[in-house]
């Protein structure tokens, strides 16, 4: 039966090539770690690691880190580590199951690459609150772990219209971080490496957002579940040659699913759209269980999050600031209800999943009545399921699969 | 001839109802779940049989609902309990409404539109207040069985509050009123007032309200005091905890099921 199973999940080929390039990854910063040199950054996944790199630093991502902490279904083992320590089972398990691994000396990078046997020294921790301001905690645990020092962008919140004021504040910010950084880098502060690393990842982003478009398809060739494992070199890589390249790759692989009709989901028969989180250590499990209901996940606010149309090399300080301002997180809910709506109509939905992840507040756009009104202004059924990124304590199986499965049968009847 | 069964395969108690083509039902079963669902599954299915076709001469078209309903075998389809308890309830009540079901694990409210459709659904998060299982831990903490809790409920004298959204924490709540010298009848009513408001919370009450579930079988002061906060008349089917298995047993009936 778990042979037979594992035949749903359709390969996607250039996978293999990914699981290459992100090997590369984490032993070039785990050599940078043990040389000390090149210099290591720890940046949110979506901060100014563009400025990082153009410094020459290695760009560390904790919460790529802490994606695997859930996927490997480690979380569990050391959330509770950081809750005897104070920090709240109600706050980001991505921060509670991380900084619990540290304690106790444990990664998931050990286990997939042979000879790492821990995360990256940094010598800078550089956060962007644009997510939330757990990022921050996270950091300054680490800062005062380590004695390292942190460094912050403190963004908007709930911001309709991205003003000139909002977009001057992040400037300065992203400005005021320079001279740290250089002294911390010994390196000094070039604007045309800088435009290069944006100009590379403009087009990462570009050749993401195809990616994901293919979905646009029907079939769709590529599940939300796929695509969170896809989206790896967008928030580590990007920047890169590399990930231009990978996604260059993977972007041919799917146009010619598309060409072929070749769907993620044999007989789609309906198609979501999936707001929030992923239950990362459930991936494997519920993408096997939409498809047994031949109903595609096609497009999702988290896969789309790593898409940065405002890059401008050009406009290399405002464009950055554009780009991490005008984020689907850090806007109001009338931006978001508009947002989605246009999802709904771009990939021809027939209905709306919301993932209410007990500790991220700010990934659970439901809390606020956003499915209902979208529901009766749109016509088109949502379902909230309770659940967690992280910590599977969150999360009922039996209870979200009778809900999802009562909502498929729903989409028969409409 | 055949014969149509729905099976629901719920957390506490499972569920058999038979019903003929003309659907009325010929036999029905109520027994515990308990750790084996197929078991669960055969001893309801055989006593509804009992009453149903005591020869065995009989075809059966069977499907399952509950949380059990992928454990069965020899079904012929499976449904998901909110659309059969929807199914259930429009068969008796012919209109749009809003079906509040309260069961052993969970509680859910159910839009059912004119035609019989089911819309919109939502059910209880991850705890068990306002569920069968939340009165059965307070039965034990009041030392009461839980056939008990409906006779004590009427009993009360006065109204008394008890907010807690956590089975543990009502509980401790519980401790403190006990300490206060409260009657166990208040406290009782206290407890059915606390699942009114968790439905409540759950989604507007709008249309006509039906209710069905075990919980209300066995309670029915707790419909009777849901309907003076509501300030509306709360309609109930016969046999209100087998509506989920009645709904399957006419999609059995009507050829609805989706793959077994």
């Amino acid at each position: 039966m778990a042979e037979e199973k594992k035949r749903l999940i359709k390969k996607i080929q250039a996978t293999s090539q990914m699981k290459k390039i992100m090997a590369d990854y984490f032993y070039e910063l785990d050599r940078a770690s043990k040389e000390g040199s090149p210099p290591v950054a720890w940046c949110t996944s979506v901060g100014p690691g563009e400025l990082l790199l153009s410094l020459g630093f290695l760009v560390y991502y904790p919460e790529n880190h802490g994606a695997m902490l859930g996927t490997t279904r480690m979380a569990n083992n050391y959330i509770p580590v950081a809750n005897a320590i104070g920090y709240s089972p109600d706050i980001c398990s991505y921060l509670t199951s991380d900084v619990g691994a540290f304690i106790k000396k444990e990664t998931p990078l050990s286990l997939a690459y042979e000879g790492i046997n821990e995360v990256p020294k940094p010598d800078v921790l550089v956060y962007n609150t644009n997510q939330c301001r757990d990022v921050q905690d996270w950091f300054s645990w680490y800062a005062r772990e380590l004695k390292v020092p942190t460094l912050g962008i403190s963004t908007y919140r709930c911001i309709g219209n991205v003003s000139d004021y909002n977009l001057e504040s992040i400037t300065k910010q992203i400005k005021d971080l320079i001279p740290h950084l250089e002294t911390i880098s010994g390196n000094k502060f070039d604007i045309d490496k800088f435009r290069e690393v944006l100009t590379r990842s403009y087009e990462c982003t570009q050749l993401w957002k195809k990616v994901l478009e293919t979905n646009m398809a029907v079939p769709a060739p590529m599940s939300f579940f796929d695509g969170t494992i896809q989206m790896g070199p967008a928030v580590v890589l990007r920047g890169t040659e590399t990930a231009i390249e990978y996604y260059t790759l993977l972007l041919k692989e799917l146009e010619e699913k598309v060409k072929n009709t070749e769907g993620a989901v044999d007989g789609e028969k309906f198609r979501l759209y999936w707001e929030g989180m992923p239950i990362w250590g459930k991936l494997r499990n519920l993408s096997e269980f939409f498809i047994e209901l031949k109903t595609a996940v096609v497009a999702s606010t988290y896969c789309n999050s790593w898409i940065f149309e405002a890059f401008d090399p050009e406009y290399p300080f405002m464009s950055l600031a554009r780009a991490y301002t005008e984020l689907f997180i850090v806007r109001d809910e009338n931006f978001k209800e508009k947002y989605i709506e246009e999802m709904v109509h771009k990939y021809k939905l027939d209905g709306i999943l919301f993932h209410d992840a007990k500790t991220c507040p700010n990934n659970s756009n439901n809390r606020y009545g956003m499915p209902e009104r979208l529901q009766k202004r749109l016509n088109i059924p949502t379902l909230t399921i309770n659940g967690d990124l992280n910590d599977l304590r969150c999360f009922s199986e039996e209870q979200a699969k009778t809900n999802i499965e009562a909502f498929v049968e729903q989409l028969e009847v409409v | 001839m055949n014969y149509f069964t729905g099976i629901d395969v719920g957390a506490s108690a499972t569920k058999a109802v038979i019903i003929n083509a003309e659907k009325e039902v010929v036999g029905y079963s109520v027994n515990n779940s308990g750790a084996d669902f197929r078991a669960a599954s055969d001893t309801a299915f055989s006593k509804a049989k009992k009453n149903a076709d005591p020869k065995g001469s009989e075809n059966y078209i069977i499907v399952a609902t509950g949380y059990g309903r992928r454990n069965i075998p020899y079904v012929d389809g499976i449904k998901t309990e909110i659309s059969c308890h929807a199914r259930g309830s429009y068969h008796f009540f012919r209109n749009a409404h809003t079906l509040i079901d309260i069961g052993g694990q969970d509680s859910k409210v159910i839009r059912v539109d004119v035609l019989g459709e089911r819309g919109s659904f939502k059910m209880n998060r991850k705890c068990a207040a306002g569920t069968g299982a939340f009165l059965e831990e307070i039965a034990n903490r009041l030392d009461v069985k839980l056939g008990q809790l409906n006779r004590l409920a009427e009993k009360a004298q006065k109204n008394i509050e008890i907010g807690s959204y956590c089975t543990v924490f009502t509980a401790t709540e519980i401790l403190t009123k006990i300490r206060e010298g409260e009657q166990v009848e208040n406290i009782v009513k206290g407890i059915f007032n606390s699942v009114i408001t968790r439905a409540i919370e759950m989604d507007p009450m709008e249309n006509n309200i039906v209710m069905t579930g075990g919980v209300v079988a066995y309670n029915p002061f707790l419909v009777k005091m849901f309907e003076e906060k509501l300030g509306k008349k709360i309609f109930v089917p016969p046999l209100p905890q087998l509506t989920g298995a009645f709904g399957a047993a006419l999609f059995a009936l009507e050829g609805k099921p989706t793959e077994g």
